[in-house]
């Protein structure tokens, strides 16, 4: 007590006045400023500055020796973002996005949301099924579409030889235009609920138990405990998966990467998705300039999107607690 | 009564398990798989549990050139990776937690914003810097965007205000320097922090595809995940050796996540800030 008042008082000031002023902040942050401006920073003006360019990859570019004379001679102004806009192609790979989050979101949020409520019951082996579920989000993507692919094999694959004993024929899956994107899905759900279900473990656990304690002294069942209870509560946390989990959406791209190699963005482009469009546009066709403009028509569909559901959150979040 | 209960936790089981199980069958048929040799693979109906198995996958897998070298890389990267960033993350939350100085709350503010910068929009621009810094086709391409990280910054943050300034007064009266406070003081009081940050950037790192495929132009400097992806383009059917390259890729992250399990149990839901 003695100790902790002295040192208090009297090193105190010192130490304060040796904890003040950029001059002794700038040291700590400058790895991460540096980092910030090479990394962030700078890249979002360069990507700005390209996509009103018409640069293509066969022009060899230095930002360090004249780019913005370059970006001046070959600038277009707004010319890719309209050229983008009315290629068919670009609402096909919008289309195609919208399509998988309809298909993953509400899934994904059930699974998860059963997940986590699972981990947390008071039951024995909880424990182990929170190591289990959360295995495939270790996986990288690379090896979590091959094995996917490798399991959806029409032939070979264990899901066509199980649906075939039950006496379903199977689809061919990746190979086939109607169910390649199903596919897909079902690859990202299996690899991505572990990791929502723990941000909702997170959730369940902060929700007080008094609540369920008064609510079962006055005769509660268990599903009108989950329903007003546990739901309400963790409302803001559901949102903020639901959140989270459309802006991953949109940017989809290694399973599709992978697992759809062999054709063309899948079976007559069943799989084109945005963020693989801006990868093959900027690697693979040189139209740097045009890809740059594309990745930004993404972001605002993002930021529109979660702005349209940040309104929404209003009406059914619950934030009185 | 007693029937009503073990029905439930019967019932709570069995639901748990059918989760369980689709986690795990396709690790299972990746395991089975790495085990068959040629012929096997195309047998119907499929085989769990091989007639004959064998570990000539893994043999031809490592008989591939660039094969040793891939795993080489991604260790460095992974390594590199995680110290450049707990390094320059806890260095800026300490600034942020313990120092005052102007601008100090909007510049907090705009880190945190960068949380929201998509990845798709960086890689063409990040391309380019990297070509200027003459880094394109090396693993130092890989490590350094680590340097700014910044929920890694949002959490130590977290961590270090909840730490009492008392321990730098006292450090200060025994005439240590601020930067050895933060060393020998800060640090180990985020232990547990950091060694979640460790685990989630080595993830980060370890898996990543979009950074090393644009920035990792010849084959010597792949990454696992890059020359997985290679492989599975040049052996389209040899189910086989990608199984068994997939395997080897999961394994590391399998061994630290279950090791570090105690850790994880805490740290993960704050590890699902990042995004």
């Amino acid at each position: 007590m003695w100790h902790g008042l002295l040192g208090h008082a009297s090193g105190g000031l010192m130490s304060i006045q040796g904890r003040r002023g950029i001059r002794v902040a700038l040291p700590y942050l400058l790895p991460s400023l540096l980092g910030a401006l090479l990394f962030a920073i700078l890249p979002i003006i360069i990507s700005l500055l390209l996509s009103v360019t018409n640069w293509s990859g066969m022009s060899r570019i230095r930002l360090t020796d004249g780019f913005l004379k370059f970006v001046a001679e070959h600038f277009v102004g707004l010319e890719n973002t309209k050229a983008i806009l009315a290629d068919s192609e670009f609402w096909r790979a919008l289309s195609h996005n919208l399509y998988f989050v309809v298909l993953y979101l509400p899934l994904m949020l059930v699974l998860s949301m059963i997940c986590a409520l699972i981990i947390n019951a008071p039951n024995r082996g909880a424990n182990v099924y929170r190591v289990v579920y959360y295995l495939p989000v270790l996986t990288s993507w690379v090896a979590g579409s091959l094995i996917w692919k490798w399991l959806l094999s029409p032939v070979y694959g264990p899901i066509n030889n199980f649906l075939a004993i039950i006496g379903i024929e199977g689809p061919l899956w990746l190979q086939s235009e109607v169910w390649a994107m199903p596919s897909i899905v079902l690859a990202s759900i299996w690899k991505d609920m572990g990791f929502y279900a723990m941000i909702l473990l997170g959730g369940l656990k902060s929700i007080n138990t008094e609540y369920y304690e008064a609510a079962r002294i006055d005769g509660a069942s268990k599903a009108q405990m989950f329903a007003r209870i546990t739901l309400p509560l963790l409302s803001s946390v559901l949102f903020y998966v639901s959140m989270l989990s459309m802006i991953n959406a949109f940017q989809l791209f290694p399973q599709v990467m992978v697992m759809t190699k062999d054709g063309n963005a899948g079976p007559n482009g069943a799989t084109m998705v945005m963020v693989e469009r801006i990868y093959k546009y900027a690697f693979r066709y040189g139209k740097m300039g045009y890809a740059a403009a594309y990745s930004w028509i993404l972001f605002v569909i993002i930021m529109a999107f979660t702005y349209i559901q940040k309104r929404g959150e209003k009406r059914w979040v619950n934030y009185d607690v | 009564m007693m029937y009503r209960i073990h029905m439930k936790v019967f019932l709570y089981h069995l639901l748990a398990i059918v989760l369980g199980i689709l986690a795990i069958v396709p690790f299972l048929w990746m395991i089975s798989t790495s085990l068959k040799s040629g012929g096997a693979l195309l047998v119907v109906p499929i085989e769990w549990f091989p007639k004959e198995p064998t570990i000539q996958a893994y043999q031809k897998l490592f008989a591939l050139t660039g094969m040793l070298r891939s795993i080489g890389n991604s260790l460095v990267v992974t390594a590199g990776a995680v110290l450049v960033a707990l390094f320059s993350s806890s260095m800026a939350a300490f600034a942020f937690a313990k120092i005052r100085f102007k601008g100090s709350g909007f510049l907090f503010m705009l880190f945190i914003a960068s949380m929201m910068l998509p990845s798709h929009v960086l890689f063409i621009p990040l391309y380019l810097i990297m070509n200027d810094l003459h880094l394109v086709d090396t693993l130092f391409a890989l490590i350094l965007p680590y340097t700014f990280k910044a929920f890694a910054v949002f959490m130590l943050r977290q961590q270090m205000v909840n730490i009492s300034d008392a321990y730098l007064d006292a450090a200060a009266i025994d005439g240590a320097s601020l930067f050895r406070s933060f060393i020998t003081v800060f640090l180990p009081l985020c232990k547990t922090a950091l060694a979640t940050l460790a685990i989630i950037i080595a993830m980060d790192a370890w898996n990543d595809y979009l950074l090393p495929l644009v920035l990792m132009t010849s084959p010597k400097n792949y990454t696992l995940p890059i020359i997985l992806n290679a492989l599975s383009g040049q052996f389209k059917t040899a189910y086989d050796l990608l199984m068994a390259g997939s395997l080897i890729s999961v394994v590391p992250l399998l061994v630290i996540y279950i090791g570090a399990q105690r850790y994880f149990a805490s740290g993960l839901q704050i590890g699902g800030v990042k995004g």
